[in-house]
């Protein structure tokens, strides 16, 4: 189970953020032509991950595009609450995608397939989704349903010849509706909602639970985790976007998200973009966001059981975290060059701040200034840093 | 005439004098909005792959249109 850290799956499309957001001028017209190399980099609370992908994007008439993209990401080292349980995993994961987009009239129409697989996890998703341009083209409504089917496993983490225990099927539903609309000249908003159903093992098995044991030495033993078989979410997302007198643009958007694990979260991001020329684009972003902990978390039990449903999860802490971004796009072949009508190389840096407020760091038990042992639960609570690069060539043809 | 049926005798009004909504910003006019710069998402695999950062580390999911595929547990 590659990546992040997710207890739960992750398994929309990416062709979902591009048609939910519908195009700023309006009116329904398929994307550029277009081929792209991805890198990316990210360092960060023990783990390191390498990201490449391709993708093509090619029309076949004015209606019809298609569009192909295959991402590969390598992991290694473990998280912190993995490594607290002394598992190490080198894994990757593998994700192809295909997605046909038609256009007739004022619709435009998608249907997307993604298979991801790795070692312990396999994913297979079927997205349909449509928009409809409307009021002069002032007005895009979009709609889409998500269906993903997943076998979900455990590594025994062993080096060379891992084995894999398959645990069982989670299945997950989404719900998107859309709505993007010109207010001015100068002015786009818009409003996107997600309903998400889960239903299966939606547990991490790389994660445990920990509870007061005072006869071990450092206090305390680990257990499975014991999550509900059932999981909905709904999020809603508004934004707003202007441009600037002086040929730059500023954006804003919120987005207020609940669950039934009762978890609730706020994200703010603020977005500046400004060109220098024709040549580059810079932007800068920040974004904060929060959460408190879902009811069946806790970082300490009292005891093994105590609850019908035990988590200790660090995606379900309470945490607050911050991200300050910058990005640089320098556009080349101005002139084209045999097929390619223009490039772009972008340059792409984050830095994310996370902060937990109920999430220890066990790691570090017998860390004590006076070189003995915390007692379990008080511990210090964890935070990292965390460094992602992108670099990336788009060639438009 | 029950109040429901004026009701939606009126709404339906309303509809249809919103099919003939005249568009306030012309097509000729949104050459702002048209710009590259104010596109909410120019580069689909950084759009994706960040909000699979946040997905993986977060309790919430869901309402960027985001992205990914897979569980990422480790």
């Amino acid at each position: 189970m590659n990546t992040m850290s997710k207890p739960y799956r992750i398994t929309r499309l990416i062709v979902v953020a591009t048609f939910l957001m519908a195009r700023p001028g309006g009116g329904a017209v398929l994307p550029d032509d277009r081929a792209d190399i991805f890198y990316s980099d990210y360092k960060g609370g023990g783990m390191d991950i390498t990201g490449e992908s391709v993708l093509v994007r090619k029309k076949f008439s004015e209606n019809f595009s298609v569009e192909a993209n295959y991402f590969i990401d390598k992991v290694s080292g473990a998280s912190i609450d993995v490594l607290s349980q002394a598992s190490v995993i080198k894994d990757e994961r593998k994700q192809k995608n295909i997605s046909l987009d038609y256009i007739h009239d004022k619709t435009q129409y998608n249907l997307s397939y993604t298979d991801s697989s790795e070692r312990d996890y396999t994913s297979n998703t079927l997205h349909f989704g449509l928009s409809q341009d409307m009021f002069g083209d002032l007005t895009t409504i979009s709609l889409g349903f998500t269906d993903s089917r997943d076998k979900v496993g455990e590594n025994d983490g062993t080096a060379f010849a891992p084995k894999v225990e398959w645990l069982g099927h989670a299945e997950s539903r989404s719900y998107q509706a859309g709505l993007s609309q010109i207010v001015t000249k100068s002015l786009i908003t818009g409003v996107t909602l997600e309903v998400i159903t889960d239903e299966g093992y939606l547990a991490n098995p790389y994660r445990s639970i920990r509870y007061l044991d005072p006869t071990t030495p450092l206090g305390y033993s680990l257990a499975s985790q014991v999550y509900p078989n059932t999981h909905t979410s709904t999020a809603v997302e508004t934004r707003a976007k202007y441009f600037l007198p002086y040929r730059a643009a500023a954006s804003l958007s919120y987005r207020y998200y609940s669950d039934t694990w009762g978890v609730h979260g706020n994200t703010i991001e603020l977005g500046y973009t400004q060109p220098i020329s024709n040549l580059w684009i810079l932007e800068g972003r920040v974004r904060h966001y929060n959460q408190n902990h879902a009811t069946f978390y806790s970082d300490l039990f009292p005891f093994a059981g105590s609850q019908n449903f035990e988590a200790r999860d660090q995606d379900l802490a309470a945490q607050t975290n911050n991200t300050f971004g910058l990005k640089a796009t320098y556009a080349f072949l101005p002139d084209g060059w045999k097929i390619f009508k223009r490039g772009t190389v972008t340059l792409d840096y984050s830095h994310i701040q996370f902060k937990y407020d109920d999430f220890r760091n066990i790691k570090y038990f017998n860390d004590t200034a006076a070189g003995g042992n915390y007692a379990p639960g008080t511990e210090p609570l964890y935070s990292f840093g965390a460094n992602v690069y992108q670099v990336y060539i788009s060639m438009f043809f | 005439m029950k109040t429901a049926t004026k009701l939606g005798l009126i709404a339906a009004v309303l509809l249809l004098d919103a099919c003939s909504i005249q568009p306030w910003v012309k097509p000729y006019e949104r050459d702002r909005l048209a710009d590259p710069i104010m596109s909410w998402d120019r580069d689909v695999i950084s759009g994706a792959y960040v909000d699979h950062i946040y997905e993986s580390r977060e309790g919430s999911r869901g309402g960027t249109g985001a992205a990914g595929g897979g569980c990422g547990c480790n």
